[in-house]
C-alpha cells in the first residue's frame, strides 16, 4: 500500500484511517468469507448444486435432543456458575473482603492456566472422590471451567457500585434484605448479563470437557460439528449444523441486548481484568 | 445477626470456593513430585521424586507440543498486537464505517467457537482448492487463524487508551515533519505501550488455552498444542510427566501475575505523584 | 487581485469552502497574509478559524477551492511537506519524550541542502544531509533560550507548568524554522496573569523572528493588542479585514462592532450624507454614499459619549443615569436617553439618577450597512394557500402552482417569538440577542439550520427553545426563476488583507 498517496485528496481530511485497512481486509477474509462459506456448505449437495438436505439431516429427532441436552447443559451451567459466583462477588466486594484486590485475584488465577490441564487436574480428583465419569462429573467440569468468567464480571460491577446507594437505601430503613433485592441486584444486572453470555454460548463449543469427564451419553451439539468434519464426507451437514448454532448465537446476543447494553469486550475485560 | 458470626460466615463462604479451585491444582502439584504412575492408586503416594520432571523433557511429542504452543500464542499474540494496535489507531480516527469495522470484528469475539473453527477450516479448503494458496493446515495456518481469533481483544484493550490521548498528538508528529507510519511508532504508539504489553498478555493466554479452532485446524500431519496433545492421548495412556508441565506452568503464571501486579502499583502510584506538577 | 502589483503573499486561501457532514463550515472564503505579518483569525467559538488554520496546516482539505502557500499550490500537499509548523491549544508535546527531545523531533527528521554532485548521466543533482548531533543541539538549546527555557533540556515535559509547557511547544515549533507560524488559540488554557506575559511575549518574538505568524482566537482583546492584522469571522464568512484600530473604530458591521469592544449599536436612517437620526435626533456624521433614508446600524462606542451637566446648552440627548461603577481610571454608566440604555464611559462621574446631557460628536458615530433588512429564506409551494420553507408549512395566499420555487421574504417585524415551542409553527433556538435600541435583534436558527431575524421589544436568553410565529399579511412570495446564483456576495471577498 502506498501510503503517500492516501495523503490529502480533495475534500478528504488527513485522518490516518488507513492504518485500519489491513484489519479491514483480515476481516473480510477471515471472518466474512468462513461464515458465507459455512452458508454454502450448508445449502450444497455433495455434487454442487442447491439442496435442503442437509437440513432435513440435522433436524432428527436425535440432533433436536442433542441440541435441547446442550441447552440443558449451558443452562445448568450457568445457573450453578451464578449460584456460587454471586455470593463470592459478593463478598469480596464487600468491608472488610473489598480492601485486599489479592484476595479477589486469587479467584481467578486458574483461569490463566491451560483449561485442558485444570480438567486434567479435576478428572484425578474425582477419580480419587469416586466420581464417575458422566453427566454430573461434566456439570462440575463445566462449572470448574466458568466459573472465572462469571465471577469476575459480577466483581467488578459490585466493585465499582456507588455504595452511597446501598447507604442511601438502609438510612430510608430498608433492612439488608429489601436493600439487596431493591438496590444491590438491579445495579449489578449488567454484570449479570455480562457473566451469562460468556458463560453460556461458550458451553456449547467446550466438548473437550465432556470428552475428558462425559460418557456416550453427554456429548454436545460442539464435540458433534467436530466429528461430522473430521468425518469428511458430511460437511454438508456439519455446516448446517453450525448454522443452526449460529442462528442460536445471534439470538441468545439479541436477548442479552434486551437486558441492557452487552459489552462485547467482557471476555477482554475479564482476563485483562488485572492488568487494567 | 451476630455480627462477628456473619463475618466468620463469609470467610467460611470463600474459603470453601477458593479451596474447590485450588484442590485440583494442589493435587497435581503434589503428585508432581511422585513416583505413582496413577494418582490416588492403592499404593498413595509412592516415594517423593522429581523423576517426572525428568521425563517431561524426555517425552519427545510432549515437548514438540509445548514448543508448538509457545512459538504459537507468541507468534499470533505478536501479530494480534501490532496489527490489533494499527486497526485502533485507525478506527480512532475513523468517522464513516468504524461502527462496521467494529461489529465484524466483534462477531469472532461472541461467536461460538466451534463456528469460528469451521469456517477457518473450510477457508483453508477454500482458498488451496479454489484461490490455489498452498496453504496446508499447521503451524503457519494455527498463527494465522490465532491471530484473526486475538487480534478483536486487542482492539478492545488498545482503544479506551487512545481516547485519553491529547487529541492533537498525531496531528503534531505529521507537523514537524514525520510521515503518518513514522507518526505512528515514534509518537502514537509510545504512549499505547501499556495497553499494548495486556493486549499481547491477553491475546497469548487466549491462544494457549485455545482447544476448539486448534483441533480442527492442526491438520492431519501430526502438530499439536499442549491442549491437543493431552485431550488425544487421554484415550490412550497419557503420560504423568503432564503433571510437571501443569506445575511449572502454573507457577509461572503466578509468578508473572503477582509481578505484574507490582509493577501495576507501583506505576499507580508514580503515576500519582507525577500528575502534580511542580509549578515554576 | 484587480490591480497587478506584486503584493508579497505568503498564504493565499482562495475561495475556499470545508463543508462537515452537510454543515458549512467555512463558506467561499477567500483570503490573503503577507509575509511578516502577525494576523490574527478572531471570532465566536464555531465561526470556522480554527478550521481555517487547520486546513493552511494542512490537517483538513478543503471540500472546494485553493490554498497557495508562497505561490505555491499546497491544497493537496500532506502536512509534513509544508513550510508552516503550528503550535497547538493543548501544546500536544510528546509526553513520553523529554524538552530537549520534543524540540528536537522536527530537526531530526529535517533533510537540508548540502551541495551537489553530478549523476552518471552527467545531471547535477542536490545533495541532501540531515543536521548532525552537534547542530541540533545548537539549534535547539537557542530556541529553548528564545522561549527562556534554557537549563530546561532534561526535563520531562509532564512536570512543567501550563505556561512552561506551551513554551516547549513553541520552542518545538519554532526550532523547524516554517515560513509561517500558526498558533491555535495557543494561549486559552492559561491563567489570565500567565496569558498577559505570553502576549507580550509573543510579540516580541514575531518581532526579532520576521516570520508570519496566524493567530487564532476567539479573544478581542488578545486579537487588537497582539496583531498588525485582525480577520474577524463568524458562521465560515469574513466579516471584515483590517488593522485592530479599523475594526474597532470602523467596523464594517453589526457582528463586528458587538463582537469587538464595548459598544451601543442602534438602528438609524440616512436622511442625507453627513446627517443621520436616531432615537428621534438628527446628528450630524462623517458618513455619506448612503441611499436617501437608508436603514443603517450605527455604533457609537462608550467613550465616544461625553456626559455634560443637565444645563449645559451643548450635547444632543438629555438622559439619567441608571448606573455607574467605578473602574480603575474611568466610570462606566448605564445612561437612559430616548429609550436606549447608552453605555457610557467618562472620567467624570455622575451620580445614579442624575439627568445629564450626552453629546456625541461626528466622528464618534459609525454607520454600518445593514447586514439584511429582510428574512429570506427558499422554500416551495405546497398547496392550495401553503408554502413550505425551513421545515414548516405556512398558509400564505398564493396562486403559484404546487411544486413552485419560491423566495419567501420575511421582514424583522412579521416574526413573533413564542415561550412555549408549541405554541409557534416552527420551533428554533436563539442564538444571539442584540439590543438596538429600543428593540432588540433577536437571531434565532431552525431545526433545519437556517436563521430568523426578529425586532422585538423582548430579550431572549441565548440557547432558549423557542417557537417561531408569523404575521402572514406581511410576508411575500417571489418565484425562483432557474438562474446560476449571484457569484459574489459582498462579504465574502476578502481583498485586502
Amino acid at each position: 500500500m502506498k501510503l503517500k498517496n492516501l495523503a490529502l485528496r480533495k475534500g478528504n481530511d488527513f485522518r490516518p484511517t488507513f492504518f485500519a485497512f489491513p484489519y479491514v481486509a483480515i476481516c473480510f477474509i477471515f471472518v466474512v468469507l468462513p461464515l458465507i462459506l459455512v452458508l454454502v456448505y450448508a445449502f450444497r449437495d455433495t455434487d454442487g448444486s442447491f439442496t435442503l438436505n442437509n437440513f432435513r439431516d440435522v433436524l432428527t429427532a436425535g440432533n433436536l435432543k442433542l441440541l435441547l441436552k446442550t441447552v440443558g447443559i449451558a443452562l445448568l451451567t450457568t445457573v450453578i456458575c451464578l449460584l456460587i459466583a454471586y455470593p463470592t462477588a459478593l463478598i469480596l466486594a464487600s468491608k472488610p473482603f473489598n480492601k485486599y484486590v489479592i484476595l479477589a485475584l486469587l479467584f481467578i488465577i486458574p483461569m490463566w492456566m491451560n483449561f485442558v490441564l485444570r480438567i486434567i487436574a479435576l478428572r484425578s480428583l474425582l477419580g480419587i472422590f469416586g466420581i464417575d465419569y458422566g453427566f454430573g462429573a461434566t456439570i462440575i467440569g463445566m462449572v470448574y471451567d466458568f466459573l472465572p468468567f462469571m465471577l469476575l464480571p459480577i466483581y467488578t460491577v459490585l466493585m465499582d457500585m456507588d455504595k452511597s446507594y446501598i447507604e442511601a437505601s438502609t438510612d430510608l430503613g430498608a433492612n439488608s434484605v429489601i436493600t439487596f433485592f431493591k438496590v444491590t441486584l438491579p445495579l449489578s444486572l449488567k454484570g449479570i448479563v455480562s457473566g451469562i453470555t460468556m458463560v453460556f454460548m461458550p458451553v456449547f463449543s467446550a466438548y473437550a470437557i465432556t470428552g475428558m469427564l462425559g460418557d456416550t451419553d453427554t456429548t454436545i451439539i460442539g464435540g458433534k460439528i467436530h466429528e461430522l468434519f473430521v468425518n469428511a464426507d458430511v460437511w454438508g451437514i456439519g455446516s448446517a449444523m453450525s448454522f443452526v448454532l449460529l442462528i442460536l448465537v445471534f439470538a441468545t446476543m439479541f436477548i442479552g441486548n434486551l437486558f441492557g447494553k452487552r459489552e462485547a469486550g467482557a471476555k477482554a475485560a475479564v482476563k485483562g481484568g488485572t492488568n487494567e | 445477626m451476630n455480627k462477628k458470626l456473619w463475618l466468620v460466615l463469609r470467610w467460611v463462604f470463600l474459603a470453601v470456593v477458593l479451596i474447590s479451585i485450588y484442590l485440583p491444582i494442589m493435587l497435581i502439584i503434589v503428585y508432581s513430585f511422585s513416583s505413582e504412575r496413577n494418582i490416588g492408586s492403592d499404593s498413595g503416594f509412592g516415594d517423593f521424586t522429581f523423576s517426572l520432571y525428568g521425563r517431561l523433557f524426555q517425552n519427545d511429542l510432549l515437548m514438540e507440543a509445548t514448543l508448538n504452543t509457545l512459538g504459537i500464542g507468541l507468534a499470533s499474540a505478536l501479530l494480534a498486537t501490532f496489527i490489533g494496535t494499527f486497526t485502533a489507531v485507525g478506527l480512532y480516527y475513523m468517522r464513516k464505517g468504524k461502527k462496521a469495522v467494529n461489529l465484524v470484528s466483534q462477531v469472532t469475539v461472541v461467536n461460538a467457537e466451534i463456528v469460528t473453527a469451521v469456517g477457518f477450516l473450510l477457508l483453508s479448503i477454500f482458498l488451496r482448492d479454489v484461490i490455489q494458496i498452498p496453504i496446508e493446515k499447521g503451524v503457519l495456518w494455527l498463527i494465522i487463524t490465532h491471530t484473526v481469533l486475538t487480534t478483536p481483544y486487542v482492539i478492545l484493550t488498545v482503544s479506551p487508551r487512545l481516547n485519553q490521548l491529547n487529541p492533537n498528538l498525531y496531528e503534531a508528529g505529521l507537523d514537524l515533519g514525520a510521515r503518518p507510519m513514522r507518526t505512528l511508532f515514534t509518537v502514537i504508539m509510545p504512549q499505547l505501550i501499556g495497553g499494548m504489553v495486556s493486549g499481547f498478555a491477553l491475546a497469548f493466554t487466549l491462544s494457549l488455552d485455545d482447544f476448539v479452532v486448534t483441533n480442527l485446524n492442526k491438520g492431519t500431519s501430526g502438530v499439536n498444542t499442549i491442549s491437543t496433545y493431552v485431550y488425544d492421548n487421554l484415550k490412550r495412556n497419557l503420560d504423568p510427566a503432564i503433571r510437571a508441565l501443569s506445575t511449572i506452568i502454573f507457577v509461572i503464571v503466578l509468578v508473572v501475575l503477582i509481578v505484574f501486579n507490582i509493577i501495576k502499583n507501583k506505576k499507580a502510584k508514580a503515576e500519582q505523584s507525577a500528575s502534580k506538577p511542580l509549578g515554576k | 487581485m484587480r490591480e497587478q502589483r506584486v503584493i508579497d503573499k505568503i498564504i493565499d486561501v482562495k475561495n475556499v469552502t470545508k463543508v462537515f457532514d452537510d454543515t458549512t463550515v467555512i463558506d467561499e472564503l477567500s483570503l490573503y497574509i503577507r509575509r511578516g505579518q502577525f494576523v490574527t483569525l478572531l471570532g465566536p467559538s464555531g465561526c470556522g478559524k480554527t478550521t481555517l488554520l487547520r486546513m493552511i496546516a494542512g490537517f483538513v482539505a478543503p471540500t472546494e477551492g485553493k490554498i497557495y502557500v508562497e505561490g505555491q499550490d499546497v491544497t493537496t500537499i500532506p502536512p509534513y511537506k509544508r513550510p508552516v509548523n503550528t503550535v497547538f491549544q493543548k501544546y500536544a508535546l510528546f509526553p513520553h519524550l523529554n524538552v530537549f527531545n520534543n524540540v528536537a523531533y522536527g530537526l531530526k527528521l529535517k533533510k537540508i541542502l548540502s551541495g551537489e554532485k553530478t549523476n552518471r548521466k552527467g545531471e547535477k543533482v542536490p545533495v541532501f544531509r540531515k543536521f548532525t548531533k552537534e547542530e541540533i543541539a545548537n539549534k535547539v538549546n537557542r530556541a529553548l533560550k528564545l522561549v527562556g527555557l534554557e537549563d530546561y533540556g532534561h526535563r520531562d515535559v509532564n512536570s512543567l507548568s501550563g505556561g512552561q509547557q506551551q513554551r516547549v511547544a513553541i520552542a518545538r515549533a519554532l526550532v523547524c524554522e516554517p515560513k509561517v507560524l500558526l498558533l491555535d488559540e495557543p494561549l486559552g488554557a492559561l491563567d489570565l496573569k500567565m496569558r498577559k506575559e505570553m502576549q507580550i511575549e509573543l510579540t516580541k518574538m514575531h518581532k526579532e523572528l520576521g516570520i508570519t505568524f496566524i493567530y487564532v482566537t476567539h479573544d478581542q482583546e488578545e486579537a487588537l493588542t497582539m496583531s498588525d492584522v485582525v480577520v474577524v469571522l463568524n458562521d465560515g464568512l469574513i466579516q471584515q479585514i483590517g488593522t485592530p484600530k479599523q475594526v474597532y473604530d470602523e467596523p464594517a458591521n453589526a457582528f463586528v462592532a458587538d463582537f469587538i469592544g464595548e459598544s451601543n449599536i442602534i438602528s438609524g436612517i440616512m436622511i442625507k450624507d453627513f446627517s443621520v437620526k436616531f432615537l428621534d435626533t438628527v446628528f450630524v456624521c462623517e458618513d455619506k454614499g448612503f441611499a436617501k433614508n437608508e436603514q443603517v446600524d450605527l455604533v457609537i462606542r462608550p467613550e465616544d459619549i461625553t456626559v455634560l451637566p443637565e444645563d449645559s446648552d451643548k450635547g444632543q440627548l438629555t438622559g439619567t443615569v441608571l448606573s455607574a461603577v467605578f473602574k480603575g481610571t474611568w466610570y462606566e454608566m448605564e445612561i437612559t436617553a430616548n429609550g436606549y440604555e447608552f453605555t457610557v464611559q467618562s472620567t467624570i462621574e455622575a451620580k445614579v439618577g442624575q439627568k445629564v446631557k450626552l453629546s456625541i460628536e461626528p466622528d464618534g458615530i459609525h454607520i454600518m450597512k445593514k447586514l439584511r433588512t429582510v428574512n429570506e429564506f427558499v422554500g416551495e409551494v405546497s398547496g392550495e394557500n401553503t408554502v413550505d420553507f425551513c421545515g414548516g408549512t405556512f398558509e400564505i395566499s398564493t396562486d403559484l402552482e404546487r411544486g413552485t420555487p419560491v423566495k419567501v421574504f420575511v421582514p424583522f417585524d412579521a416574526v413573533e417569538l413564542t415561550d412555549d415551542e408549541e405554541d409557534g409553527e416552527i420551533g428554533g433556538n436563539v442564538a444571539r440577542s442584540l439590543y438596538k435600541g429600543r428593540y432588540y435583534q433577536v437571531q434565532v436558527y431552525t431545526d433545519t439550520d437556517e436563521d430568523f431575524y426578529i425586532d422585538t421589544s423582548d430579550e431572549w436568553d441565548i440557547d432558549d427553545r423557542v417557537g417561531i410565529k408569523l404575521d402572514k399579511s406581511k410576508l411575500r412570495l417571489e418565484v425562483i426563476v432557474e438562474e446560476t446564483e449571484e457569484e459574489n456576495q459582498a462579504e465574502d471577498g476578502g481583498d485586502e488583507a
